[in-house]
């Protein structure tokens, strides 16, 4: 059964290389999944269109953790608009493993999360339709 | 690992005769026979249910009420029936006290807008308990947003029961309307109905019971427990989705303005007004979830047949049997009173280190259904101070092997994080 927990996935819920906050981020957000209450806060640090600095915060399980970690290693370094163009499948591709409908809530959080915060959240409801 | 838990011989006896009524219980997940443990939201359905639904829609299918042809008197006779059967299951005065919804939810909606509207003023009080349901919290809620009313909780004492101390100080003379659970969806705690019931009529109040969890698994006697009113799904007690009851005083019910406006609720329908239908009808607009409803009766008719003392002993021995197996797991919160004579089949409990969502997938593995989150209880759940829990609750026909099954699951999910 631990194949759905791949090494990778508990390497970044356990030793996540972006968890914490940014003193005075440019973009800061926070939401949380009504199903079961897990909640993420992404702070990043905008320079000229570019993600110089980007982390995460709250709390989850070890999906949502795990994707938040691997999510925040993507768009480190990327400008906004490359940011804006990951969508559902990068981040399952990220993950590596099929899931469920209910466990994608908790990979798709931290897209969310940043979605929302940096494009407000008409950028969202696209993906959530789309679902 | 201490000593070997004797399993309770007798229950496991008759949960296996019980088992095999429950044809989803036969399948595989994941490679594994179902472990079945996830009651509280939802149960199975025993083949007579199954067999009744089909029968009405393959035999006697038309609308109810009014009916001329003998598939319509059959079909009403067969709904009827169902709602007498229910009646005498509850011990209800009358068949007229019993209206069907489509599930707790509904029930308790219909008695904070029908009664609550037309009877809450600014400023009563309406109580309720810390270890509510959403659905025995929001529609207080709106009921009290919209006539200036005010909300109370009764708290919980550390082991998860109710903290009877502080009760009479907050049944003042304002209360008008005491809801509570007669057993918690996530502490398993069953609360003492008869005497909550007592102490709101003592200072006037009305006393709503939400049985969603009582009615399955503990023997329900409305006139025993003297309850105003008590809500109910069918789908938690062997019977399908979309089958509920509202139980409610014939006096009140009658005194009450309908809920929902339509057909088989009226009498008579003028342009500018109309006379409402008797009781049950006049609470139930529209064509009836029939099928459902018979259903329902089937449901009852099977609980009956096995005796709800006997489902109430099996899970007793079981959820104690639950909680001993569960205390040998290191690192493992069990929620909730620990004494199995007031609590029903219900083990919440949290593993360090492992959030409760991948606790459920990584038993899902193993064919193990328990149930992850804030389970509709999110005031609570504040309470206990964590953001979501897991679930695993019982029914008939669980048998101690599958809660042995848990334990093997838990220990491997340990394992995966590393332990």
């Amino acid at each position: 059964m631990d194949d759905f927990y791949r090494e990778i996935i508990l390497e970044h819920y356990k030793h996540p290389d972006h968890r914490g906050q940014i003193p005075g981020a440019s973009i800061s957000h926070e939401e949380d999944n009504p199903l079961c209450g897990d909640r993420i806060r992404v702070d990043m640090l905008v320079k000229d269109g570019v993600v110089e600095d980007v982390k995460f915060s709250g709390q989850g399980c070890a999906i949502s953790l795990a994707s938040a970690d691997m999510l925040l290693e993507e768009i480190k370094g990327k400008t906004l608009d490359e940011v804006r163009h990951l969508d559902k499948q990068a981040i399952l591709d990220l993950i590596g493993i099929p899931l469920t409908p209910a466990r994608l809530k908790c990979a798709l959080l931290s897209l969310k999360v940043v979605k929302v915060g940096a494009y407000g959240i008409a950028e969202w409801q696209e993906d959530e339709d789309a679902e | 690992m201490s000593a070997p838990i004797a399993m309770p011989a007798t229950a496991a006896f008759d949960a296996a005769k019980w088992r095999a009524d429950f044809p989803i219980l036969k399948r595989m997940v994941n490679g594994a026979p179902l472990v079945y443990l996830d009651s509280a939201a939802t149960s199975q359905k025993p083949e007579a249910v199954i067999c009744a639904m089909d029968e009405y829609y393959r035999q006697h299918n038309a609308n109810v009420h009014r009916g001329i042809h003998v598939l319509s008197e059959e079909a009403t006779s067969l709904y009827e029936g169902a709602r007498k059967r229910t009646a005498r299951f509850i011990n209800a005065a009358s068949w007229r006290e019993v209206i069907f919804v489509r599930n707790t939810t509904e029930g308790l909606n219909l008695v904070a807008q029908a009664w609550g509207r037309a009877n809450i003023q600014p400023g009563d009080v309406i109580l309720l308990t810390g270890m509510e349901h959403h659905s025995n919290i929001v529609p207080w809620q709106l009921l009290a947003a919209e006539k200036g009313a005010q909300l109370e909780f009764v708290e919980l004492t550390p082991d998860g029961l109710l903290d009877l101390t502080t009760l009479d100080a907050l049944l003042t003379e304002r209360v008008k309307v005491f809801a509570f659970t007669a057993m918690s969806n996530v502490l398993g705690t069953i609360n003492p109905t008869q005497e909550l019931v007592r102490r709101a009529h003592a200072v006037g109040a009305l006393a709503v019971v939400d049985g969603a969890q009582a009615a399955p698994h503990l023997p329900v006697d409305v006139q025993d427990w003297d309850c105003d009113f008590l809500a109910f799904s069918g789908h938690k007690m062997c019977g399908p989705t979309g089958s509920g009851v509202l139980y409610g005083k014939r006096a009140l019910l009658e005194a009450m303005p309908p809920f929902m406006g339509g057909g088989d609720m009226i009498k008579t329908v003028r342009r500018r007004e109309s006379k409402w239908n008797d009781l049950p009808h006049k609470f139930e607009a529209g064509t009836p979830a029939i099928a459902e409803g018979i259903g329902l009766g089937a449901a009852v008719d099977y609980l009956t047949a096995i005796g709800m003392d006997n489902i109430r002993r099996h899970e007793t021995e079981l959820v104690g049997y639950g909680i001993d197996r569960l205390a040998e797991v290191n690192d493992l919160t069990l929620y909730g009173p620990q004494d199995p004579s007031v609590r029903g089949g219900v083990l919440t409990f949290n593993l360090k280190g492992i959030h409760p969502h991948d606790l459920a997938t990584l038993v899902d593995q193993d064919g193990i259904a328990i149930r992850a989150g804030h389970h509709c209880a999110q005031p609570l759940m504040e309470q206990m101070g964590v953001a979501a829990t897991a679930r695993a609750s019982l029914y008939l026909y669980n048998e101690p092997h599958e809660i042995d099954k848990l334990v093997v699951a838990l220990h491997k999910a340990q394992k995966v994080f590393g332990g």
